[in-house]
């Protein structure tokens, strides 16, 4: 009964949705301020509604329903109950129910805080979201519908995919998905100012705090994901060029982009075009990650659940927004406010140019890498894939550029600097830089070389440059805003010495040990005191001990990877053993089992991982810092008084 | 209307024609390094014998499907009913490859699920899986009578693949060698 509540929740969110997209774009057109008005009950509502339906199939989990479809599907008795929630998005279906379910609780904050908008902007946005919705409810309602009843009723769930049975699955993909679909509100926004043809600076101020939002769940969930597949996959690896990773990284980098135009928009009225397109392809690269995802296009660790007949849909979803939007672009762009005033090659605006060069063509690049293979089937070349090489070979010049920049990022005045400037106020960084570059890695690992030098001496350019902000502004109140902008570029200085390093001096070694025998890797020991048998609530374990030990012999840690296994499925998983500090990771992970309680074993040292997560969290607190930044809220009231006394003013 | 504001547009078209024309493609449909080469030699314990050798000589002398499965491999008992199909036809031999799997496990599965191979190499380590080039499993290979491999097939076979590729390659190589 409370399944079909759901369905039922389900359908109604969709009818209201469509009330959401006709009814105030009705009232703009007409000019009605009663149809606009209908906007806001009707975002409320269908969040409302697709809430009831999202509780209404973690209640199936919760009790183990499987005459629900998905819930045997993807759920099992012997499942721990907090994975049984994580697993209505272990899947297609549950996962596309989150994801309309966030639009919604997007469309919902954006009426919320719209009362400073303009009713007639504040009705276009909406509308634009409910359109989004709307495709988003007809996939789920036609072609994944999680409510599916199962008859007759499996006796017992398939059990969630074991590679998904870990915390890292309870949090990313919930992040990942706020930030794909936060990036429809700066869509909305995007399509709003080509229909009412207004770019002005309150506009930019109005999607600024909602494109940095999105941006920050983003950075979160695609740092968390590199962290899950660290942890999870046992191949040491923290990056893997997936197709599945490159379909959150584009709408990132693009983002990226954005939120840097949209500070040229806000403060010199110039790029004005640009920035509409580049909120137009964020999300649009957002939908083609969806796309890439679902559909098994492309093939990728991911594939968890594909289905070509659900790609038509998408496909033809996409080529309805992305297309139409673009088709609009085309239209109406042109006429948008132009500055003509010509961009010093020497100003923060000049820089920031510079800045969406780089990721624009970055992004480009992954997109290119990622869809060569089709490409490559489409003009008979045959099928092949593109590898790490590729996008280490290509990415790694536009990155270099790009973080050598965000250093002068906050030296740089607006509309013109003078390079005396740049001089007193950057030379103690590049300084600091230059010395702490070369030293960090002999001071902490004891060895070095050009690249890492070079390489670190980039990352603490990014570092050393925000501290000089600060410093720099010592006297002034600190704004959100800037307090954002240095901890952000910080991090991404932090990250950047972190990739650095465990590239240069990161080791593998397979080894096959006898329980007691050892084996020696960047000077420390690993010795194998073999495994014994674990039950966990669903799966059967092999829990290896592994002491490791320096140089000297003194022990460190004893770490415990595991291999499970998990009847239900048949699956046999690798938890690796990890032994974490702020300079380097120890981590082991198990291979195959050998002769008399023998195992061969992946050892991997992994200097500096760490700080690639911490550059990642560094960022993505630094993105929240600037969304709260009260400046907005001021703006808003002060915009909102002045509307008020228009209306009283035409109202008299 | 200025090119610069219409070539957004454009390059979405592009885009969606190549991801379109991607959909009627079927990426398990991988190349193989290993197609029209020889069969790479092995010779490990039979499943059923341990005490018995399997080489790559079984296949010898007539077209055969070799395919790789193992126990825990969820999608390889989604395929088995269309192997156990292939192998009641008589058409061709089929043989096993039993991957990195346990033994008794292996036997287990196949009491329960019915046994359609001539016979299987027994690879619990998985080292004839990698001269064969093994990503997935499950995976077939179709060798013709000279030791040849000329199909490889990732993922499970499915009834297209199996009416519309597997039995007329088969009945192709039977002709080419008769």
């Amino acid at each position: 009964m409370i399944v079909e509540l759901g369905h039922f929740a389900l359908v109604l969110a969709l009818c209201l949705s469509l009330v959401q997209a006709i009814v105030p774009m009705l009232g703009y057109r007409t000019g009605r301020t009663d149809l606009m008005g209908m906007a806001m009950p009707a975002a409320s509502g269908q969040f409302v509604f697709l809430a009831l339906a999202f509780a209404a199939l973690g209640w199936a989990f919760l009790q183990n329903d499987f005459s629900v479809a998905y819930v045997a599907a993807n759920s099992n008795t012997e499942l721990p109950w907090y994975y049984r929630l994580a697993a209505i998005w272990g899947a297609h279906e549950g996962s596309l129910l989150l994801w309309v379910t966030m639009l919604a609780g997007w469309s919902l904050a954006v009426a919320a805080f719209s009362r400073s908008l303009p009713t007639d902007v504040a009705a276009c946005v909406l509308a634009v979201m409910g359109m989004v919705s709307v495709g988003f409810l007809l996939f789920t309602l036609g072609t994944s519908n999680p409510f599916e009843r199962l008859f007759p009723a499996a006796a017992e769930g398939r059990d969630l995919n074991p590679l998904l049975q870990d915390p890292g699955l309870i949090i990313h993909p919930p992040l990942l998905y706020m930030g794909y679909v936060g990036f429809a509100v700066a869509f909305a926004f995007a399509i709003t100012a080509l229909i009412t043809g207004r770019v002005d600076s309150a506009w930019t101020r109005w999607t600024r705090p909602w494109t940095t939002a999105a941006w920050a769940f983003l950075t979160i969930g695609i740092t968390l994901g590199s962290w899950w597949a660290y942890n999870e996959l046992g191949w040491g690896g923290w990056w893997f060029w997936d197709p599945v990773e490159n379909a959150s990284f584009m709408p990132w980098l693009v983002g990226t982009a954005l939120i840097h135009s949209l500070a040229v928009t806000e403060k010199r009225g110039i790029f004005q075009s640009w920035t509409v397109l580049l909120a137009i392809s964020a999300f649009a690269l957002s939908l083609l990650g969806t796309f890439l995802v679902r559909s098994g296009v492309l093939v990728s660790v991911h594939a968890f659940a594909t289905d070509p007949a659900r790609g038509i849909y998408i496909l033809l979803f996409f080529a309805i927004v992305v297309g139409g939007s673009l088709l609009l672009y085309a239209a109406r762009a042109p006429k948008l406010a132009r500055g003509d005033t010509p961009v010093k090659a020497l100003s923060r605006e000049g820089l920031l140019l510079l800045n969406n060069l780089f990721l624009v063509v970055s992004a480009a690049a992954v997109l290119l890498g990622t869809l060569y293979p089709l490409v490559a089937d489409a003009l008979g070349l045959g099928r092949i894939s593109v590898g790490p090489p590729y996008f280490n070979t290509v990415f790694v010049p536009l990155t270099v550029p790009l973080v050598i920049l965000c250093g002068f990022g906050g030296a740089m005045a607006w509309k013109r600097t003078r390079w005396q400037v740049l001089r007193d106020r950057l030379w103690l960084p590049a300084l600091a830089a230059t010395v702490a570059g070369v030293g960090l890695s002999w001071v902490t690992l004891g060895t070095g070389g050009v690249v890492a030098t070079a390489g670190c001496m980039v990352g603490f350019w990014a570092i050393a440059t925000a501290m000089e902000e600060l410093w720099y502004r010592r006297r002034t109140s600190w704004s959100r805003g800037v307090l954002g902008m240095t901890m952000a570029h910080a991090g991404v200085g932090v990250m950047v010495i972190g990739i650095t390093l465990v590239t240069a001096f990161g080791l593998d070694r397979d080894a096959s040990l006898a329980v007691g025998e050892s084996k020696t890797m960047a000077g420390y020991q690993f010795t194998f005191e073999g495994t014994e048998e674990q039950s966990g609530p669903n799966y059967v374990a092999q829990v290896g001990h592994v002491a490791i030990s320096d140089g000297d012999g003194n022990a460190i840690a004893t770490v415990h990877p595991e291999k499970r296994r998990y009847p239900t499925r048949g699956n046999v998983m690798t938890e690796s053993g990890v032994h974490s500090n702020l300079f380097r990771d120890l981590y082991v992970s198990l291979g195959e089992p050998l002769q008399q309680g023998g195992w061969s074993l992946r050892l991997f040292y992994r200097p500096f991982v760490l700080w690639i997560w911490l550059g990642g969290l560094l960022m993505m607190l630094g993105g929240i810092l600037a969304t709260t930044d009260p400046r907005y809220r001021r703006l808003r009231q002060r915009e909102r008084q002045r509307a008020d006394s228009h209306a009283v003013a035409a109202g008299a | 209307m200025r090119l610069s504001f219409v070539l957004p547009a454009l390059v979405v078209v592009v885009l969606i024609g190549l991801l379109g024309y991607g959909l009627t493609r079927n990426p398990s449909e991988l190349p193989s390094a290993l197609l029209d080469q020889p069969a790479p030699a092995f010779s490990v314990a039979r499943l059923e014998a341990p005490d018995q050798l399997i080489t790559q000589e079984a296949f010898a002398g007539r077209v055969a499907v070799f395919n790789v499965w193992a126990s825990w491999c969820v999608a390889c008992r989604a395929e088995h009913a269309l192997i156990e199909e292939l192998a009641e036809r008589g058409e061709v031999a089929v043989y096993g490859l039993n991957y990195k799997d346990d033994r008794t496990t292996a036997m287990q599965w196949l009491d329960r699920y019915g046994d359609p191979f001539v016979a299987s190499a027994f690879d619990p380590r998985g080292q004839v899986g990698i001269d064969y080039g093994v990503a997935a499993v499950p995976e077939t290979f179709i060798i013709d009578a000279e030791g040849i491999i000329r199909f490889k097939q990732v993922g499970p076979v499915d009834r297209e693949t199996l009416e519309q590729r597997l039995l007329p390659l088969v009945a192709q190589l039977k002709e080419e060698a008769a």
